[in-house]
This record gives C-alpha cells, sequence and structure tokens, in this order.
C-alpha cells in the first residue's frame, strides 16, 4: 500500500463505475483485518502509527468506493475533472422543474406531519437516484462521455440532499 | 473444488507467556470485570462471590475511601457516598438536569463539576478511578499477578468528552488501557461468537443511566457496526425517579433532607425490580422526620408512569435504522442489555417494533464485560488466529466553529474508525494573523447546541489579504473515538495541534498531579513508578520486534539492517534502570524499526489481497 495508490488499485479492483460490491466488501474486510489498529495493540510504537495510517486510508478508500454519488466523482477527479458541485448550479429545466415539485412535496408533507408521504417521495428519489446511476455506469465505463457523467454527478449530487432533508424530517417527526 | 490452505513456514509464532488482561464494565449502577480463561470468558467475583460492584465510593475524612458493597447498600452518608458517577464524566454542572434533587455538594469547576466530599473535592474522574482500582485489584488477586492490559467499555453514545474523562479515570487508576470498546459492540462479541451469529443484528442496551442502540453486521467474525444512537443521559435510574416523585406525590411529603431522598430512591429501585417478577410491590418506610409511607405499586400503574421513558428509547432505534438504511424487519436477531431490560413492558415494547422475540440468554448484565474481555484477550496477543474484528464508529459529528456560530460538520456521524478528514479555511479579515479553531461534537446546525470539545488558536499567520490564507484543518479519531485536531497555513506551513481534552476532560497536568496525590505518602514511589512504566513498555517493545524480527527479519531486512535492530535493542535492555537512558533508547528502537515495519505491513496486505484472489479463481 503506498500513498500514490488509487482507491481501486488499493482493493485490486478494475477501475470502472460498475462494481462488484460484493467483492469492495470482501477486500476491504480483508485489509482491515491485516491493518486494523486492533492487530498491532501490543506491537511497537512505529507499528501501531503505520497501522493507524492504514487503516485511516482502507476506510477513506472502502466509503469512497462504496457510495456511487462518491465513486463517480472519484472516478472523474482521476482524469482531472473537478464536477464542481458548489460553483456551477446550471441544470436542465426539466431537471429543475421536477426537483421543485419534490421541494414542494417535501414542503408540504413536513408541515401537515405526513411521515406515510414522507416515505413515498423517500421511494421516488432512490428511484431517481437509481436511473441517473445507470446514465453514470454508461458515461463512465462505455461511451467515456465526460460531459454527461460530470452533469449526472451534479444531479445525483441535489437528489442526495433531497433525501437527506427527507430524513432530517422524518426524525423531527418521530422527536 | 476448493483450494486447502497451508500456512507458511514460521508464521505462528513462538509460543509466549500468557497476558493476564481483562475486560472491564464500567457501569453507572454496577461494574463488572470479566477474563478469558482456558478460551472461556468469565466474570471474576470477589472473596465474598459478588459478581456485580456496586459503583459507589464512600469518602471518609480519615481513612481511605470504600468502594462497592462496603460502601454500604442504603447510604447513610448521602453528601459523602457517591452513586452513579457515570452520568458526571465530562459533564459541566449545567449538564445535570436533576443536580437539585441529587445529594451532593456539586462545585462548578471550570471543564468538568467536581463533588465537595469530606475527603476534599473529587472529581468524577477520581471517584470513577476509585471503582476502575478495586477491579484492579479484584482481578489481580483472582489471577495471580499483575494485568498487562484491560479493555474498557462506554455507551456508544458516549462523546468525546465522556470518552477522554473514562480514559483518564483508567490511567489514574493504573490501568494500561488497550482500548475503549462501546458496550453494545461489546455485547454482540459475546453474542456472535458464542451462536456464530451471521447477518443484521440489534443491540438493544438501557443501562442504569445510559441508553445505547447499535446496528451490526456479522460475517465471519467481523463485527461491523452500521450506526449507533442513543441518549447518554436516560436509563433505570430515571425509571427510579419517577417512582420516586409518585411516592412524594402520594405520601403528601414535605421537602426531604438528603439522607431521605437517598432511602426513597432506594425504595423505589427495589419496588422496580421487584415488579419485574410480581404484580404489585409494597413500599414501607419512615423518614428521619417519622413520616411514614406505606402504599401499594401495581405493576399497570408502574407501567403507566414510566411507559413515556420507554417511548423514549424508540426514537433513537428509528434513527439507527435509518442510518444504517435498513427497515425493523431486515434485522435477524436484537440483543437486550442492561439491568434496565428485565422490565416486561420493555421488553414487550421492542418485540413489538421489530415483530420478533429478542434474544435474552445471555445475563444483560454481564454480557458487556464478557465481551469485552474477549477483545482485550485478542488485543493483548493471546490469541493467533485472527478471527476477530471490531469495526465501530463516531456516534456523533465532529466539526468546527464557522462565522455566525454555525456548526461545520467535518467528521459526519457513524463513519467507520479510525478516520481523518482535512478542510480547508480561510481568514476573513486583511492582516488577519491568528485563527481561533473552536471544535464541537453534534447534529445540531448552531454551536450553541453542539458540545464544546476545544478551543486552540492557530497563531503567526503572516499578515495577507482576507481570503488568501489556505488553513487545512485535519481531525483525526483513532480506534478508541478519541480525536486529535491539527491545523496548518498550507502556503507558510504555520502549524497547531492539539489532542482535544481541554475543555471537558482533564489538562496533562491535572492527571499528573492526580497521580501525585495518590502518593503523597511515598514521594519516591512516583519516581520509581515512572521508571517501572518505562520498563515494562520496554520489555514489551523488545518482545514485539523479537517476534517481528523472528517472522520476517530474514526476508524483509538486509544483514546490516538486522544488525542495527538488534544492537537498538541491547542498548535498550542495557538500560533498565536509568529512566533517562530508557527513553532514549526506546525511542531509537522505535525509530530504527520504522521501515521494517512499514515493509511488514505492505507484506501482509499483499498477502491478504492476492491470497484471496487465489481462492477466487478456484472453478
Amino acid at each position: 500500500m503506498n500513498i500514490q495508490q488509487t482507491h481501486f488499485e488499493l482493493f485490486g479492483l478494475p477501475t470502472t463505475f460498475d462494481l462488484d460490491t460484493k467483492k469492495l466488501d470482501q477486500q476491504y474486510r480483508l485489509l482491515q483485518s491485516e491493518v486494523h489498529p486492533d492487530r498491532f495493540a501490543a506491537s511497537a510504537d512505529s507499528e501501531r502509527r503505520l497501522s493507524l495510517q492504514y487503516a485511516t486510508k482502507a476506510n477513506e478508500a472502502y466509503q469512497t468506493l462504496k457510495n456511487p454519488l462518491t465513486r463517480a466523482r472519484y472516478l472523474l477527479q482521476l482524469k482531472g475533472i473537478d464536477t464542481q458541485e458548489e460553483s456551477n448550479t446550471a441544470m436542465p429545466v426539466d431537471f429543475l422543474l421536477q426537483l421543485m415539485e419534490w421541494r414542494e412535496a417535501l414542503e408540504e408533507a413536513a408541515e401537515t406531519a405526513n411521515a406515510d408521504e414522507l416515505e413515498a417521495l423517500k421511494k421516488k428519489l432512490r428511484e431517481a437516484a437509481k436511473t441517473l446511476q445507470s446514465t453514470l455506469a454508461s458515461a463512465l465505463d462505455i461511451d467515456r462521455d465526460d460531459a454527461i457523467a460530470t452533469e449526472t454527478v451534479r444531479k445525483l449530487r441535489f437528489i442526495d440532499k433531497a433525501q437527506q432533508e427527507v430524513d432530517q424530517a422524518l426524525e423531527i417527526l418521530e422527536s | 473444488m476448493a483450494l486447502l490452505q497451508i500456512s507458511e513456514p514460521g508464521m505462528s509464532t513462538a509460543p509466549h507467556q500468557h497476558r493476564l488482561a481483562v475486560g472491564i464494565d464500567l457501569g453507572t449502577t454496577n461494574s463488572l470485570v470479566a477474563t478469558v480463561k482456558s478460551g472461556m470468558s468469565v466474570v471474576l467475583s470477589d472473596e465474598n462471590g459478588h459478581d456485580l460492584l456496586p459503583s459507589v465510593v464512600r469518602y471518609y475524612a480519615d481513612q481511605a475511601p470504600q468502594v462497592g458493597h462496603a460502601a454500604g447498600q442504603t447510604p447513610h452518608d448521602a453528601q459523602n457516598t457517591i452513586v452513579s458517577v457515570k452520568r458526571f464524566m465530562g459533564r459541566g454542572l449545567q449538564d445535570i438536569a436533576d443536580a437539585g434533587y441529587l445529594p451532593y455538594r456539586f462545585v462548578d469547576a471550570p471543564g468538568m463539576v467536581q463533588i465537595k466530599t469530606i475527603a476534599g473535592v473529587k472529581s468524577p474522574v477520581e471517584v470513577s478511578a476509585e471503582i476502575l482500582k478495586s477491579l484492579k485489584l479484584r482481578a489481580e488477586n483472582s489471577l495471580g499477578g499483575e494485568l498487562a492490559g484491560a479493555v474498557i467499555t462506554v455507551p456508544a453514545y458516549f462523546d468525546d468528552a465522556q470518552r477522554q474523562a473514562t480514559k483518564d479515570a483508567a490511567k489514574l487508576a493504573g490501568l494500561n488501557v488497550l482500548r475503549l470498546l462501546n458496550e453494545p459492540t461489546a455485547a454482540a462479541v459475546a453474542y456472535g461468537l458464542d451462536n456464530a451469529a451471521e447477518g443484521m443484528f440489534a443491540i438493544y442496551d438501557l443501562g442504569g443511566g445510559t441508553f445505547d442502540v447499535s446496528i451490526l453486521h456479522l460475517t465471519k467474525g467481523v463485527f461491523e457496526v452500521l450506526s449507533t444512537n442513543g441518549d447518554s443521559a436516560l436509563g433505570g435510574d430515571d425509571f427510579d425517579r419517577r417512582v420516586f416523585c409518585w411516592m412524594l406525590e402520594q405520601g403528601k411529603l414535605p421537602p426531604l433532607s438528603p439522607e431521605d431522598n437517598s432511602l426513597l430512591l432506594t425504595k423505589a429501585r427495589e419496588a422496580k425490580e421487584w415488579l419485574s417478577e410480581h404484580a404489585e410491590a409494597r413500599i414501607t418506610c419512615v423518614t428521619s422526620s417519622g413520616d411514614v409511607i406505606d402504599i401499594i405499586l401495581t405493576s399497570a400503574r408502574f407501567k403507566e408512569l414510566t411507559q413515556p421513558l420507554v417511548v423514549k428509547t424508540l426514537a433513537p432505534l428509528k434513527k439507527a435504522l435509518r442510518d444504517a438504511k435498513l427497515t425493523p424487519d431486515e434485522i435477524q436477531g436484537i440483543v437486550m442489555v442492561g439491568g434496565a431490560t428485565r422490565m416486561p413492558h420493555i421488553k414487550q415494547a421492542v418485540a413489538e417494533f421489530f415483530g420478533r422475540v429478542p434474544l435474552t440468554n445471555f445475563d444483560p448484565d454481564k454480557v458487556v464485560a464478557l465481551g469485552a474481555a474477549i477483545q482485550a484477550n485478542v488485543l493483548a496477543g493471546n490469541r493467533s488466529d485472527n478471527d476477530l474484528l471490531l469495526l465501530d464508529v463516531v456516534p456523533l459529528s465532529l466539526g468546527l466553529e464557522m462565522m455566525g456560530g454555525l456548526a461545520e460538520k467535518i467528521i459526519p456521524r457513524n463513519s467507520t474508525l479510525p478516520v481523518a478528514r482535512a478542510q480547508e479555511f480561510t481568514t476573513y479579515k486583511d492582516g488577519q494573523t491568528a485563527m481561533s479553531i473552536h471544535v464541537v461534537q453534534g447534529e445540531r446546525e448552531l454551536v450553541a447546541d453542539c458540545r464544546s470539545l476545544a478551543r486552540f488558536e492557530l497563531r503567526g499567520i503572516p499578515p495577507m489579504a482576507a481570503g488568501a490564507a489556505r488553513i487545512r484543518v485535519t481531525f483525526q479519531v483513532d480506534a478508541d473515538g478519541l480525536l486529535s485536531v491539527s491545523a496548518r497555513e498550507q502556503t507558510t506551513g504555520v502549524e497547531a495541534n492539539i489532542v482535544v481534552k481541554p475543555s471537558y476532560g482533564l489538562a496533562e497536568g491535572q492527571i499528573a498531579d492526580m497521580l501525585q496525590a495518590a502518593f503523597t505518602y511515598a514521594a519516591d514511589d512516583k519516581d520509581l513508578r515512572v521508571q517501572l512504566e518505562l520498563e515494562v513498555e520496554a520489555r514489551q517493545l523488545i518482545e514485539a520486534v523479537n517476534n517481528a524480527l523472528q517472522q520476517d527479519g530474514e526476508m524483509l531486512l538486509s544483514e546490516a539492517e538486522r544488525a542495527d535492530i538488534k544492537n537498538k535493542i541491547a542498548d535498550l535492555q542495557s538500560a533498565m534502570g536509568d529512566v533517562g537512558k530508557l527513553k532514549v533508547a526506546t525511542a531509537a528502537l522505535n525509530q530504527a524499526t520504522e521501515e521494517f515495519a512499514t515493509r511488514r505491513m505492505d507484506q501482509s496486505v499483499q498477502k491478504a489481497l492476492t491470497g484471496h484472489n487465489l481462492s477466487e479463481i478456484q472453478i
């Protein structure tokens, strides 16, 4: 393991968006069972320090690859592309309209304390995310269309935020 | 066809001495110590056969404090008899909602609240250290030797200040802390290993003063915590207080003395425990003012009084499931932990929530200590088979205060440990040369609603235009769940580092003072102690390096490198007995083995991943 190694190389996986997540889980657990600080509780300081670094890197790599949004962002980053999620908010009109519709539904459900409506919205968002993920798979792995991939990452980011807001609304209802 | 596995020559390490290691459950109401004996995790009892040590410390003017049963079950000296001290760990006076009802003389010290006793002002850390010392002594008497190390359990929902306070208490008690382990994870280990369980599990842990829920994924000896939630100020004690308030109401009692308050609380607890097995409890007592109480509490009435508390535990359960992205029906097993889960209406509520009956085949008071002992045994190096791995998480998000009093999250809750994250910030005024960094923990947007963990300053930033400086702040949380923060100005390299402690934990100097106070009777003891500790550390280091040399020395090191390390080992061996030389030689050996450590680590990573790939190719 070295600092230059990519997250994919670290787990011995191909550099693709479409990922064998079972294999990722397996490789992650194998790696952690070698490098985790618990293995070095009785070791010399130098080994303990290294173990902390390696285990931290393994966790970061795993979290990045496990989540489709961060995986896509990371793949683009490896190609030197900044997804500009904070600065570039230009979006196709139909996506913006859809987003506004969801947002209104969220506000209404939150105001009327309608947990069922929130769950239904969550499901819709999950489906929308899935569609975007398959767009990402073809843009990144097959068509090599970085422009489409970048825009899709930005869209997925919006969906991700909306999902978090739905969860927060549900949390407020429960407390 | 499956490939057969053959271990490499030299992989099995030379049998070394079994190291004495224990797991300690430092509970709000009771504490326990357990160890692994001939492969079995067992609770160690005291000379009277008691497994549980009541977490009670009674201070005296002219004698050493007494702990546990000796401190008295029904305290007559309430102001000097500290119970449930865990609730005060890493907490300020304003955090203790019911301080007014408690018999103690609190001192609102900066950082952590303190308690005035007949033996002087005591910090919750010192009180907890007394409990730990008592358990350490019990273990050493029972096992017949000095302990190499201990795993201490903490509620999963404990924040950084509470964890740090616990670790400080263990240090003060003279324990070598191998790891702080979350209580629900410890329980999962005891359950999982016993039943070879696989799949998704929920741990519902209602202790005396804290409530935790953890969702874990168990597979082939890997215990992966997916999410955790809870309430570090909700527990069995709250059920007692509901009954206590009901008693005051029923008996139309005037304000009571601290002793009477304690008496009534004890009666309330007894009634609660009785009602787990019976339909009604008769509560009788006479207060010091002569008021007589003689009332019947039915289990139906008890359920009514405390149902809001039971409902209160369901919200964290839902949050934990949502964070794990799971629904109740995807959970294979629910493990009940903590004495409070003996209450039938709690078991019923949990069963209804999940649609299945919770597992109760372990004693809910002991399961945490039993799991901690298993982990301690592994960490001490007594088990060579690598079949247990715990992957735990950060319970509460960690962040920084931004302009306008908003909290910016750096490490989100439920991140797997160990974890590091960095973020860049900049100055907001022209010529700004210092930046104050305020580290907070919690989920709320406003800093005022989060827990303040530490404040420190990065000074010496050269004057630049607003927004030109680039300050990179790095958070690292280690396997104990403890945070360290460093800040660095990128263009100049000005640096500031801090291990989070000051706000609520104890400063390093304070611990040294306490240690010194503990040894005032023999000042020489302290120096000797330092020397002994260094020697123990040096011997452990030598053993670790020798093991590593034996395994990989031939393969990974040149002859010159090997000779250098062996020389450094010899230097360290000859430094025994001299504190100054010990420090220098230990550092030298550590440095000399750094490169060796890197090569070893890389080798084992390679072996793990490629070894696996081979068996994947099987037909």
